[in-house]
């Protein structure tokens, strides 16, 4: 019987999700702020499995599912990221504007 | 559309009211009326499809830079050779139809308006319509007169629109017309009736502007369209009274013909302050309509039509609506003697009026134009004293004569047109100074607008003779009752207007007909007689005139010399014929205001003297005009010189027109310019721009946050994210 | 000694060793100026959340944890970041001044927000009286961690599976049409 540590668990995730939006928020290197995204992603994963100990397995095959969107999201946005570096010879987003207008 | 109008053709609808069973008449069983509706509708359509794949066959050469002429090298295409047929076809079928609807109700015993219910038109809470015809005695004279008169018209229009580039599209508008015209006469309702009102309105507005590439001419359309409008209220507000009333009178909750005609004597007061408003404004609508003073400025204008719809619209049918109207009503307008008194004053005001001015006037039209004025505000004097028989009476006559007096000037007109346009002569066909000496070109044409003057005129045995001395009559006839001495004004004033009328019309013959010729050498050699198309309704219409006078001898004429001791037949039968429908009326007038008295006003004497003195008095002053007249050197137009004195002043119609612009039109257009420069584009524009501008503030201000950067985004949504959360957690 | 390795073993300090280090490499990952090194802590986060499922049974998943997302997908991170040759320009990566300082605020509001409302989550009666402890263990036990994950996959969760073979698909083919060079 291991259901102790909820609590912390889903602290440590709250934490990891404010640093990832923090690390969206300030970085300007569009391959970081990817990163900081998958880092928010695997803050929800973790308090999935957290909750799942308690709750049941469903929370697992969740996180199995954010995994496989996480890693088609991974490949489409890299993609994207090296089409816009071929245009602009930067993947620093203060350097593009695109969703102006 | 095809739906409801199968469904109007082939069931006959059913009877509400059954026919009142009389003790020895039958029941009168009606014969397709609907049909009767319908033909000239499908008239319309076809002739309308006609005339849109014509047009669209001009518009594509015109398109490749050629005007089209439809009739090049002599041949009629198919667009213009089929509404010869469907035209006047469909009217001579309705007339048919309408004449075996007239020959049973002859042989029946009918108390009570047939109803025909076809469908309901709209059904609101406490507001039903339906589409219901009725048909009563009354109507059935309209009727007749419509299709009969409409059919001879048709037939006349055939030869005079011949050369017409828009045939189809004429005869389509007249089809039209009619039918509209039809519902008109046949609603069995005061909505239904005005969509017939509103109907021949827009149709005369079509019709009077059909040569609309003349500036002159759509602009005459506009004005009898807006002057009709002013009219339309007065009907229009007469509608809401009956309905919903007013004050302490609770209104009749249907707009049906027979229900209020039923409730009215019990409903309304006598002489009250309801009955009044009502019928004055259900007068103001048919001032507007008929062309009463002070609406009446658009009928002249309303020349500028092709004649043979001036003869229809603007003479025998539409104008005359006003007059069947207050025939209609008539049970209100004797429930209401100021009303009825103010139809009769207006109408003998304009009567007189009228025809002073077409005593000065030049073009055959317009001379025309004012008389039919002033032959409607008889039968306004007629049905205002409450001899509504005699006012229908003198519609149906005037229907004949003045139709036939339009189409021959139509004859006259058409043959100057042509004459002038072989030798390229650009005088005014229609100018009568430009005429003279045309009775050896076109004789039958002379000889029949002859017979119609007389008419006109009130020479006995013609139609009008009976017809205008009966509204005259009766006019000095209710001078012994209440207001008696209005109506010997009146009385006095129908009186001369008749003499008037016999001045004018011969005038109008002497100076067309009579006398040496002033067309010119060139073109008299172009003058000729109007084709059998033109003359044959021309020859019906004069035997008409004639003859169709007799159908209402009073008793007193007919047992005397003026009627052959009796051989005029069916002496009083139209007004034994409309007896179930002015009954009531007639009943409600002798005991509020007074019998009809048997002595004429101020110098007495009785019927019969006065007819002899009239007639008499009408052959004297045509005679003495036709001498005075043939006696004058006129010359063409373009040598005569401007009239002067008194005579301008008749002959600019008294000003009216230029007064009417000054005090009502001019101010008019300086209050829409305020309205448009100040209102509309100062202060309606200033706000909707203003908010326009705000709008545009806001958005500069939210586009300051679009800033097309990643993070900036990701900073609002954070943002986002966060209110969400706080809202879940506190 | 048996104390301290039973102390170095227990579940409670596993997991402080792992949350601690998590938070110390994201923190790293999302400071760090060169790509490279964020990447690798990245990578450390990654692996560290991995231990931290094991110690919540979730066996399978620390595997794929550590096999997928550790493995394969920061690799293709790396792989980009090395392809395009970045962390050599010198425009400053991180915005400072007040955007940071506001974006500072909105973050530190946000955890504060949530540890408000983690904060006695145990407390609550769904979890206090959950019975899901020990229907996972018996699971387990029964089935193994890949069969536990593996059975309700194919049966009552079968047509997600069957979606998110598809949005591989659909990203595999939106990405080559993306990342070609065009001819």
């Amino acid at each position: 019987m291991l259901t102790g540590l909820l609590t912390e668990a889903l602290v440590v995730s709250a934490f990891l999700f404010v640093v990832g939006t923090f690390g969206v928020l300030v970085r300007r290197n569009a391959i970081i702020m990817f990163l900081c995204i998958e880092l928010q992603l695997n803050a929800v994963n973790l308090s999935f499995v957290a909750l799942s100990r308690a709750l049941g397995i469903e929370g697992q095959l969740y996180v199995f599912f954010v995994m496989t969107v996480a890693a088609a999201e991974a490949a489409v946005g890299l993609a994207i990221i090296i089409s816009i570096f071929r245009h602009y010879e930067t993947v620093n987003v203060n350097n593009f504007n695109l969703l102006k207008w | 559309m095809t739906l409801p109008l199968g469904y109007f053709a082939l069931q006959e609808g059913h009877e509400i009211q059954a026919a009142a069973h009389g003790p020895a008449g039958e029941a009168f069983e009606p014969f397709l009326p609907g049909l009767v509706i319908l033909l000239p509708l499908i008239g319309f359509l076809l002739n309308g499809a006609l005339a849109l794949a014509a047009s669209r066959r001009s518009a594509d050469s015109l398109r490749g830079g050629v005007e089209l002429d439809f009739f090049e090298g002599g041949n009629r295409p198919l667009t213009h050779r089929l509404p010869t047929w469907i035209g006047p076809g469909v009217l001579g079928l309705a007339f048919l139809i309408v004449l075996v609807n007239f020959t049973r109700m002859l042989g029946a015993d009918l108390h009570e308006p047939i109803i025909r219910h076809y469908w309901t038109w709209m059904n609101t809470g406490a507001f039903e319509v339906d589409v219901a015809l009725q048909l009563d005695q009354l109507s059935m004279i309209m009727m007749m007169v419509v299709t009969g008169v409409g059919f001879l018209i048709h037939v006349f229009s055939v030869g005079y629109m011949g050369d017409d580039q828009g045939y189809p599209r004429y005869f389509a508008y007249l089809n039209l017309f009619v039918f509209f015209m039809l519902i008109l006469v046949m609603g069995a309702s005061f909505l239904l009736m005005f969509v017939g009102w509103e109907g021949v309105g827009f149709c005369s507005y079509i019709l009077i502007g059909y040569w609309f590439t003349d500036r002159e001419k759509a602009d005459s359309g506009k004005k009898a369209f807006i002057v009709n409008r002013i009219g339309d209220l007065g009907f229009l507000a007469a509608m809401f009274l009956l309905f919903a009333g007013f004050g302490s009178f609770g209104g009749f909750g249907t707009l049906n013909f027979v229900e209020i005609f039923h409730d009215a004597p019990d409903a309304l007061v006598y002489g009250g302050g309801i009955v009044t408003a009502i019928t004055l404004c259900l007068l103001l609508g048919a001032t507007g309509k008929s062309a009463q003073i002070p609406l009446y400025v658009w009928l002249p204008d309303a020349m500028a039509g092709p004649t043979p719809v001036s003869a229809l619209i603007h003479a025998a049918t539409m104008v005359t609506a006003g007059v069947y109207m207050v025939a209609r009503t008539s049970v209100l307008f004797a429930l209401a003697p100021v009303g009825g008194l103010s139809v009769a004053l207006i109408g003998a005001l304009t009567a007189l009026f009228a025809a002073t001015i077409g005593l000065a006037q030049y073009d055959i039209k317009r001379v025309l134009a004012y008389s039919t004025i002033s032959q409607l505000g008889y039968m306004f004097v007629g049905v205002g004293v409450g001899a509504y028989a005699a006012g229908v009476f003198h519609l149906m006559t005037h229907a004949f004569f003045k139709a036939l007096l339009f189409l021959g000037s139509g004859a006259v007109i058409h043959s100057m047109h042509h004459a002038l346009h072989h030798t390229h002569n650009h005088a005014d066909p229609q100018d009568m100074r430009n005429m003279g000496g045309l009775k050896k070109f076109m004789p039958i044409t002379w000889i029949t607008m002859w017979i119609a003057t007389l008419a006109i005129a009130g020479i006995w045995p013609f139609a009008g003779f009976f017809s205008k001395d009966e509204i005259i009559w009766y006019a000095g006839a209710r001078a012994a009752g209440t207001y008696g001495a209005w109506f010997t004004l009146i009385w006095i004033m129908a009186l001369a207007a008749a003499m008037i009328t016999a001045v004018y019309m011969t005038r109008l013959m002497i100076m067309t007909f009579h006398g040496k010729n002033r067309t010119g050498q060139e073109e008299a050699k172009h003058l000729h007689e109007a084709p059998w198309v033109m003359w044959v309704p021309l020859a019906i219409l004069a035997a008409l005139s004639i003859f169709g006078g007799w159908v209402n001898v009073p008793h007193a004429i007919s047992d005397s010399f003026l009627g052959g001791y009796g051989l005029l037949p069916m002496s009083e039968w139209l007004h034994d014929w409309l007896h179930p429908i002015a009954g009531v009326a007639t009943e409600i007038q002798a005991t509020g205001a007074g019998e009809f008295s048997h002595h004429a006003p101020l110098f007495g004497g009785g019927e019969l003297l006065w007819a002899v003195l009239s007639t008499v008095a009408a052959l004297v002053v045509v005679l003495v005009t036709a001498r005075i007249v043939g006696g004058f050197k006129y010359l063409p137009a373009s040598e005569s010189p401007a009239p002067k004195g008194f005579k301008k002043v008749l002959y600019m119609k008294y000003y009216i027109d230029e007064l009417y612009d000054r005090i009502i039109v001019q101010p008019l257009i300086k209050a829409s310019r305020f309205a448009w420069k100040v209102i509309d584009a100062g202060i309606v524009d200033g706000i909707a721009n203003g908010l326009g501008n705000l709008a545009r503030a806001f958005g500069w201000f939210g586009s300051l946050f679009q800033t097309g950067s990643v993070n900036t985004y990701a900073l609002f949504l954070a943002i986002g994210v966060l209110v969400i959360l706080g809202v879940v957690a506190f | 000694m048996d104390t301290i390795f039973e102390f170095l073993f227990s579940r409670d300090f596993l997991f402080y060793v792992f949350s601690g280090v998590t938070i110390g490499s994201a923190l790293a990952m999302v400071t760090r100026k060169n790509p490279v090194a964020s990447l690798l802590f990245m990578v450390a986060t990654l692996a560290s959340l991995a231990g931290i499922y094991v110690l919540f049974e979730a066996h399978f998943l620390a595997a794929i944890q550590i096999i997928v997302y550790a493995g394969a997908i920061m690799v293709l991170f790396l792989f980009v970041i090395m392809l395009l040759n970045l962390g050599h320009d010198y425009q400053k990566d991180l915005k400072g001044g007040a955007w940071a300082i506001f974006a500072f605020v909105v973050a530190g509001a946000m955890a504060g927000v949530l540890a408000r409302q983690y904060g006695g989550i145990e407390a609550l009666p769904i979890y206090r009286d959950a019975h899901g402890p020990q229907v996972i263990d018996a699971l387990l036990a029964e089935q193994g961690a890949v069969g536990v994950m593996a059975h309700p996959l194919f049966t009552d969760y079968v047509l997600a599976f069957e979606l998110t073979g598809i949005l591989l698909l659909v990203a595999i083919v939106g990405a080559l049409a993306l990342a070609k060079r065009r001819v």
